[in-house]
């Protein structure tokens, strides 16, 4: 039995062998088979469908940036620089790859100062994101914020520190009323940009200059490949197929100490002063007082320090050289003047009675001259000389307020002068049909009367006064005032010109009508009995001024002025020096004490300040001589 | 047997000698596998170096089990077999995992029951086995059925459906090479497929996403589909010929998740493209081939039936990941052999080939 298991056994071994052989090769077979299938299965991937998966690869890894273009720089008539580009510091965030935003907030929050303002904007800009998008969640970072957030760098996937040119203004508030500043690009700013700016354009130019010229300033986006790693890291640059453009430099027609002379002529008071050169129109100073500190409005300005500005009584936001509208008072006098001598009712001289009190024929209603008792007989210059209202009320009222408005218009008075800056007021030259559609009123004499004293309906801004002065005193050109001066591509580059608009030939009067006006002028600075004889008198130079007191003409937002209780806007519009002018300008002081006080002075300064510079050193020789010439004898 | 080798020496070379060509096989692919882990693992010599002990560990116990006779193993067989169903009942009382249930911690030593149990399962069937007549009876059937499922339902349980079909299968490879009829393995198929909506009603969430996964990965591109779709996207990148090594853009900026581990075959598949896998699964193919050479030669039935499973066994993994990889097969963690950084899956596959190493080495005496 023992031995009968074991032949069984042994031939059992036999047939075991072999179906033990046959099934380890069947099962060897499909071994094979199987991994035909798995290379042909890769094969599939990797030789049929390799281009595919290639370029999705390639897109994995591959990002098109686009690149921002360097602003261009502003500088004024000099080349002092007045915003350029400096370094700092953005963190952005990749929502996709950073996960949850509410925890990593909170958990960036530990590292960096975040305001609840930034988060507010933060979530907003994530709700409208586009895929794999980065927003931008702070700006400015410091150098102690850079340093924490790189030691966290490792726990924070979807977060970059990006270096970015940011907008400086090293001349603060000086300018900042003329060149104004950029602001981070809202989404009604983004909309209006071009499909492939939008995005990439942190920051466009939100007033002044920054935004007149936002086209040039912004230059050309450049395009550069860039690998990334899954979490959204750039890893390295792969090329830069274009190069970002840097924006075009601008050079400003401001002198920078001018401007600081005349800002500083004003010290604590509110007001504007506008210079201009009267042989080309471009704009020396432009100033605004009391002004404010762009820096902090280029990335976002909090609340409370935007409120403090707003609700500041002062109103340092108000761009008064620009927007401001004042009643121009007896400076408009000049104006009216010539008027008279162009239209053929006045020579320079005859003469009207000045008593203390002017009446309409046939109506009761009194008009005031403002010295008691009246000024007498008085000729045209001894009418400007001496600001007698007597005279212009009686030519206000021969000319008619159509005739006169109309003479007004040739010197701009009523329209935008078209300066070079965004915003600018237009005044207002009222007529009949003025008064008609605004007011649904006839037009009463009496209005013509005071508005032949630049008072009633009138208003003027600064810049059209100046204008104005300095087309009386360049032979009758009425020039367009701009603040560009020059542009250039690169900083290697020259500068090539601005060309400027030709000027409008006045078409009102001749060179003798002007120049008995200019007479007038000359005397209220620089004759016996002119109303600002005294800042005129001992200047090295001869020149034409016409000061002016009136009420500031209240619009909508001025309440809390009037409720203050002072009314006085000192005006004084001058040119210098008599002969070839070289500069004109309009001073406004709010809260004044009169014009020939307040505004007078200031405006004495500015022209100082520029006549006297140590680049015109060569001019005080003939100025003198010119003085010695005409002697103090022109003063009656 | 009475061939009595002249020398102490000889005969210590004879019985001591592990199969040449196998043990260059798999040192082969164990270099391989290191240079790929170099460039998946970020060029982490560190992280290298850990698989490389963990490699040489492999290495010692199988040069150790290669000098145990088979007989011995066999008379082990069921002691070891026992051993891990109690520690995958302990593992089901005390165990802990992240999610699911499948380490013992014993104070130093954390492990996987269920890893022993992809060797204890063969061993088990090939000694029940090796004293019955085969092809095996209906009724020897059935004892292997139970035998196997009973660790296979407490791996499934824990949950972790891939290794309890590891397992599942290395007990079906046994019983396949047994001789089991073909009436019985095509029954064994039509009622798999008629099962599999049964299954889908006991899958967990996660596992039905996965197959779900697969059929439509562009369904969920950024959560489930990830995986295999940037997978896909590595290799179909590679092409014929590779991005070359260290070179793979998809692998080292990082868009491929667990390139180190279960993915490792992408990052290879990237860098060195079809020629490379080609050349990859030839090397697997060759130990597969030689593994079941040596069970051909094997003389008696235990040595046969447990080299025979091994060796499919091993196969199973590299068809199970490259499945995975090339997106035919759901997203399962079985890694790569030898190749995927990690030490128990290679310290085991190397014990396996420990066992078929001595299967050669005593391929003269029987049992």
């Amino acid at each position: 039995m023992l031995s009968a298991a074991k032949r069984r056994r042994l031939k059992d071994s036999q047939a075991e062998s072999r179906l033990f052989n046959r099934r380890a090769l069947l099962a060897l077979a499909v071994v094979v088979l199987i991994i035909g299938a798995l290379l042909g299965r890769f094969a599939w991937l990797q030789v049929v469908n390799h281009d595919d998966f290639s370029a999705r690869s390639e897109r994995n890894r591959v990002k098109v940036r686009a690149l921002a273009p360097t602003r261009g720089l502003i500088f004024d008539r000099n080349g002092v620089l007045l915003a350029d580009n400096r370094l700092s510091y953005r963190l952005d965030v990749i929502p996709e790859r950073a996960g949850e935003l509410a925890p990593l907030l909170d958990r960036l929050q530990g590292l960096i100062e975040l305001s609840n303002e930034d988060r507010e904007r933060f979530i907003e800009l994530a709700r409208y994101r586009r895929p794999f998008q980065s927003l931008q969640l702070r700006f400015n970072l410091s150098q102690e914020e850079q340093a924490r957030l790189a030691l966290d760098r490792w726990r924070l996937p979807g977060v970059e520190v990006v270096p970015v040119p940011s907008r400086h203004y090293p001349q603060g508030a000086l300018l900042a009323h003329v060149v104004g500043y950029v602001g981070r690009a809202n989404a009604e700013d983004q909309a209006q940009l071009d499909e492939a700016r939008r995005g990439v354009t942190s920051h466009v130019g939100k007033t002044g200059i920054e935004r007149q010229y936002e086209q040039m300033l912004r230059g050309e986006l450049g395009r550069e490949r860039v690998e990334i790693n899954a979490e959204g890291r750039v890893l390295r640059f792969l090329d830069q197929s274009t190069p970002a453009q840097a924006g075009v430099n601008l050079y400003l027609t401001i002198d920078l100490d001018l401007q600081r002379a005349a800002a500083a002529a004003f010290g604590d008071g509110r007001g504007a002063a506008v210079a201009i050169d009267p042989r080309n129109g471009e704009v020396l100073a432009f100033v605004s007082m009391p002004s404010y500190d762009p820096n902090p409005f280029v990335n976002g300005i909090s609340h409370a320090a935007y409120a403090a500005l707003l609700n500041s009584k002062d109103r340092p936001l108000y761009n008064r050289a620009l927007q401001g509208g004042y009643e121009p008072g007896s400076t408009l006098k000049p104006f009216v003047g010539l008027a008279g001598l162009a239209k053929g009712l006045r020579t320079p001289a005859d003469t009207t009675l000045s008593t203390g009190e002017f009446t309409i024929p046939g109506q009761q209603i009194g008009f005031r001259d403002w010295r008691t008792g009246g000024h007498g007989r008085v000729d045209l210059e001894r009418a400007l000389a001496e600001s007698v209202n007597s005279y212009f009320y009686q030519l206000g009222l021969d000319l008619g307020i159509d005739q006169m408005a109309e003479s007004l218009a040739e010197f701009g008075f009523g329209s935008p002068t078209g300066i070079d800056l965004p915003g600018e007021a237009s005044g207002i030259l009222p007529t009949r049909q003025w008064k008609r559609q605004r007011f649904s009123q006839p037009w009463y004499p009496g209005e013509t009367v005071i508005a032949a004293i630049g008072q009633g309906f009138n208003v003027s801004t600064i810049p059209q006064l100046a204008v104005a002065t300095a087309a009386l005193g360049n032979g009758g050109l009425l020039h367009q005032p701009r603040l560009l001066r020059a542009t250039q591509a690169r900083l290697d580059r020259p500068a090539s010109p601005f060309q400027a608009a030709a000027p409008k030939v006045i078409g009102l009067g001749d060179e003798s009508d002007r120049q008995a006006v200019i007479a007038g002028m000359h005397a209220v600075v620089q004759g016996a009995t002119g109303t600002a004889r005294a800042v005129g008198i001992d200047a090295p130079y001869q020149f034409a001024g016409k000061t002016g007191t009136a009420q500031r003409v209240s619009r909508s937002r001025d309440g809390a002025e009037q409720a203050s209780g002072v009314r006085n806007q000192a005006l004084f519009v001058a040119f210098a020096p008599l002969q070839d002018p070289q500069i004109a300008v309009a001073v406004v002081v709010e809260a004044g004490d009169s014009g020939s006080r307040t505004a007078a002075p200031l405006a004495r300064k500015i022209i100082d300040a520029w006549l006297l510079r140590e680049a015109a050193v060569g001019a005080p020789a003939t100025l003198q001589t010119r003085r010695g010439q005409q002697g103090g004898g022109d003063a009656g | 047997m009475r061939a009595e080798p002249a020398t102490l020496w000889a005969r210590w070379q004879r019985r001591a000698l592990m199969d040449p060509p196998l043990t260059l096989l798999l040192l082969l692919t164990c270099v391989v596998g290191l240079l790929v882990l170099y460039s998946a693992g970020g060029k982490d010599l560190g992280l290298v170096l850990r698989q490389g002990v963990r490699l040489g560990i492999g290495l010692m116990i199988m040069l150790v089990l290669s000098r145990i006779p088979p007989a011995a193993l066999r008379r082990w067989s069921g002691w070891a077999y026992l051993l891990g169903v109690v520690l995958l009942v302990a593992v089901a009382l005390f165990g802990e995992g992240k999610g699911a249930q499948r380490w013992l911690d014993l104070g130093m030593l954390r492990f996987q029951p269920s890893e022993i149990l992809k060797l204890a399962v063969p061993m088990t069937l090939a000694a029940y086995l090796h004293n019955r007549v085969l092809p095996l009876s209906f009724r020897d059937f059935l004892s292997c059925a139970v035998l196997v499922g009973i660790p296979a339902l407490l791996i499934a349980e824990q949950p972790d459906l891939g290794t309890a079909l590891l397992v599942v299968a290395s007990g079906g490879f046994v019983i396949f090479l047994a001789g089991l009829s073909w009436k019985l393995i095509a029954a064994g198929v039509v009622l798999g497929l008629a099962s599999l909506p049964v299954m889908w009603h006991f899958m967990h969430d996660y596992q039905r996403q996965r197959v779900l996964t697969l059929i439509d990965p562009g369904a969920d591109p950024l959560g489930a589909g990830w995986h295999i779709l940037q997978s896909e996207i590595a290799v179909g990148s590679g092409g014929f010929l590779g991005k070359g090594y260290l070179q793979g853009t998809q692998s080292q900026l990082d868009f491929l998740p667990e390139r180190h581990t279960d993915f490792i075959l992408a990052v290879y598949g990237e860098e060195f493209g079809w020629i490379g896998v080609l050349a990859l699964f030839l090397l697997y193919l060759a130990v597969v081939a030689r593994s079941l050479y040596i069970a051909m030669q094997a003389r008696e039935t235990y040595s046969r039936l447990l080299a025979g499973a091994l060796a499919l066994g091993y196969f199973l993994y590299v068809l199970v990941n490259a499945g995975m990889i090339s997106g035919v097969l759901p997203v399962v963690g079985v890694p790569l052999p030898f190749v995927s950084y990690g030490g128990t899956a290679a310290v085991v596959l190397l014990a396996g080939f420990g066992m078929i190493q001595s299967v050669h080495v005593h391929r003269r005496l029987v049992g």
